[in-house]
């Protein structure tokens, strides 16, 4: 049954210096993602949890060991690779929205589509659809401060689906929300499982941490235990 | 339904609408803090205006010295009579009030003996005078003069005619009015075929003289004394008659005498390169002759020289000011864009988590801070070249803005913009990504 997974972690290490201490954040951790699996990642903090989370989401490059992402090792890439890897193979959502204030809700969506170099018209007709689908279409043109805190978030989802990324990775989604808003946003992550998306969402919140079909624990920069459920 | 990860298309329409695009969103960066940025661009907007503005005024200025030497002629050498030094005046005995100096009839038959490649040599007397029109009076300068005085000096006459030789031979009583006399004595008569009156003689009105280049309130240009605004032109020969010798002028309840023979001569030299070292030999033979220092030799090619070496330096002067100014305005830029940066580090940050790769967070940086000289350069041109035409109205001095000049100036502030806004853009495209966005 087991296809070739889309995401694949073998033995990454990623040690900081940090002044005359070296960190070690991850400790030789391995890990396999398949198409379509909703994966919580929790743990204590300083677990290891954010830096794993930079290297799924090719913010950062491994001391050693290897990633590969789809059929690509962009574990050694360069900057300008890894930016286009970026860009058009994963999506991010974040704990505080962090969309860009100056810019609409439908110019937010678009970002990534600008700098994959879509023609304008093109991109603004993709924009308004995935808008659409997380319910903002009456909101085009508001800015993010006009918005709600679930409104920006939806937002945000919006703007990690318009390149049809290989993985979603999601830092606390919910964290900055109230829990009326929090759930309809864990409701679209449902939902966007059930259409196929491969999600990864780090979170501390164990009921959350239940939800998702898949939930690996980190603790000192290994994998703990890692159990999946259906 | 799943959309594709890669372009539909694109060709060569897409950079210009990704460049469009850059545009577009650095106008809404930029509007988002409108006074910061109307600030930095005043620093702009004043250099390249006072550049352009005072290019025009140095260049109207020099263009005015200009075009009064060409006035005098290239070819030419004029010769002036100079009231001497009070310690070299000789007085025959302590009685005698008549001054005697200047140049001589006798001068002009000396050059013209010696000098060879000298061919016309114009001779004539100035008079101050009050012209009258019936009750209308103007205070002027009487020129007495030959009739091939326009040709020599690059004066053209307006309507009606310059006096003839036959008129010169015959001393009739005939003038040309300069162009602010005919305005001032016939304010709607026609001229010609009127009389005016100098002291007790009437003289018929037979031409009137076009305008001078215009002057500016400097009566002295380069050392060249501007001619009069108010002239009028007689027959040398009807001067000798009418007025002798001698000149009596009253002044402070004494008489005082002047014996000139004659107030100005311009030589004509025909070879131009050598109309420096006949100058030299002219003054050769008058110092033979004149004891004391009462004449002046005037060279317009020298003086055409030293007006261009003077706008020279003037330039490289404006240069300075220009390339400071912009220095300063390039400057302020960088200071407002590293601020820039250092505010939006978070959304450095998204960028690239988006896909931005290190020369898109370049471009995006150096675009507002071209944008934001570009602005500051389009409006110092429009104030550049409008302050010059308020000057030309209020002040009445000529501007002239070369085409070149604003066009310069743009260019330039353009070019602060990428220099200055490299800086930043750099700085801020070489952020880690994963600090920029825990960036608070």
């Amino acid at each position: 049954m087991p296809a070739a997974p889309i995401a694949r972690l073998d033995n990454v290490r990623k040690t900081y210096q940090m002044g005359l201490v070296i960190v070690e954040a991850l400790r030789g951790l391995t890990l396999d993602i398949h198409q379509g699996e909703y994966i919580s990642i929790m743990g204590p903090s300083g677990c290891g949890k954010s830096t794993l989370l930079n290297l799924l989401g090719c913010l950062d490059r491994p001391t050693t060991g290897r990633y590969w992402l789809g059929e690509q090792d962009v574990s050694q890439m360069d900057d300008d690779a890894l930016s286009m890897v970026r860009g058009s193979r994963l999506g991010f959502i974040f704990q505080s929205y962090n969309l860009i204030q100056q810019l609409s809700v439908v110019e937010n969506i678009e970002i990534p589509l600008y700098y994959l170099g879509w023609p304008e018209a093109e991109s603004r007709a993709m924009a308004t659809k995935l808008a659409a689908r997380v319910g903002l279409e009456k909101r085009l043109d508001h800015k993010p401060y006009e918005l709600s805190g679930g409104q920006q978030q939806r937002v945000a989802i919006a703007r990690a689906l318009v390149n049809d990324p290989l993985v979603i990775l999601a830092d606390e989604p919910t964290g900055n929300l109230d829990s009326t808003s929090g759930a309809d946003i864990l409701k679209l992550f449902d939902e966007l499982h059930q259409q196929g998306k491969t999600i990864i969402m780090v979170t501390h919140d164990e009921h959350i941490g239940q939800r998702t079909r898949r939930a690996i624990r980190l603790r000192d920069g290994v994998v703990e235990s890692d159990v999946k459920r259906n | 339904m799943n959309p594709p990860s890669t372009p539909p298309s694109s060709g060569s329409g897409l950079a210009f609408s990704r460049i469009k695009r850059s545009f577009r969103l650095g106008v809404k960066s930029l509007w988002l803090h409108r006074l910061r940025s109307l600030l930095t661009v005043l620093g702009i907007v004043f250099g390249v205006c006072s550049v352009i503005a005072m290019l025009a005024i140095g260049e109207g200025a020099s263009f005015e010295a200009q075009e009064q030497i060409k006035n005098l002629g290239s070819q030419n050498i004029i010769l002036r009579s100079v009231k001497p030094p009070d310690d070299q005046k000789i007085s025959a005995s302590p009685g005698d009030r008549i001054l005697d100096y200047g140049l001589q009839y006798a001068d002009i038959k000396r050059i013209k003996a010696t000098i060879p490649g000298v061919t016309v040599v114009v001779p004539g007397r100035v008079l101050r005078e009050y012209v009258w029109h019936i009750s209308r009076r103007a205070d002027c300068e009487v020129l007495a003069t030959v009739p091939w005085y326009p040709q020599m000096r690059n004066q053209r006459v307006a309507t009606g005619r310059f006096f003839t030789e036959r008129e010169m031979e015959r001393a009739v009583n005939v003038c040309v009015l300069g162009a602010e006399m005919a305005a001032k004595l016939f304010p709607l008569e026609v001229p010609l075929g009127r009389d005016v009156r100098v002291g007790s003689a009437y003289y018929r009105v037979i031409g009137v003289m076009e305008p001078l280049v215009k002057n500016s309130k400097t009566d002295d240009t380069q050392g060249v004394a501007a001619p009069p605004a108010n002239r009028m032109f007689i027959p040398l020969s009807t001067a000798r008659t009418r007025y002798g010798e001698i000149l009596v002028k009253q002044r402070s309840g004494s008489f005082e005498a002047e014996k000139v023979a004659l107030h100005e001569v311009t030589v004509k030299v025909h070879d131009p390169a050598a109309v420096v070292d006949i100058s030299l030999a002219i003054k050769d033979v008058l110092d033979r002759n004149h004891k004391k220092q009462d004449f002046d030799i005037i060279v317009p090619l020298e003086l055409l020289k030293r007006a261009e070496r003077t706008k020279q330096i003037f330039n490289i002067v404006l240069g300075s000011i220009a390339a400071i100014s912009l220095l300063v305005g390039g400057i302020g830029i960088m200071n407002i864009m590293l601020a820039n940066v250092t505010e939006r580090t978070r959304e450095i940050g998204i960028r690239r988590a988006l896909g931005a790769r290190r020369r898109d967070i370049i471009t995006q940086f150096v675009v507002e801070a071209v944008m934001l000289s570009g602005a500051g350069g389009l409006i110092g041109v429009a104030l550049g070249v409008g302050i010059p035409f308020l000057v030309t109205h209020f002040a009445d001095m000529l501007t002239i803005v070369t085409f070149w000049s604003p066009l310069l100036a743009f260019t330039i502030s353009g070019l602060v913009g990428i220099v200055f806004g490299l800086y930043p853009a750099i700085r801020a495209a070489n952020m880690d990504p994963v600090e920029a966005l825990r960036h608070e």
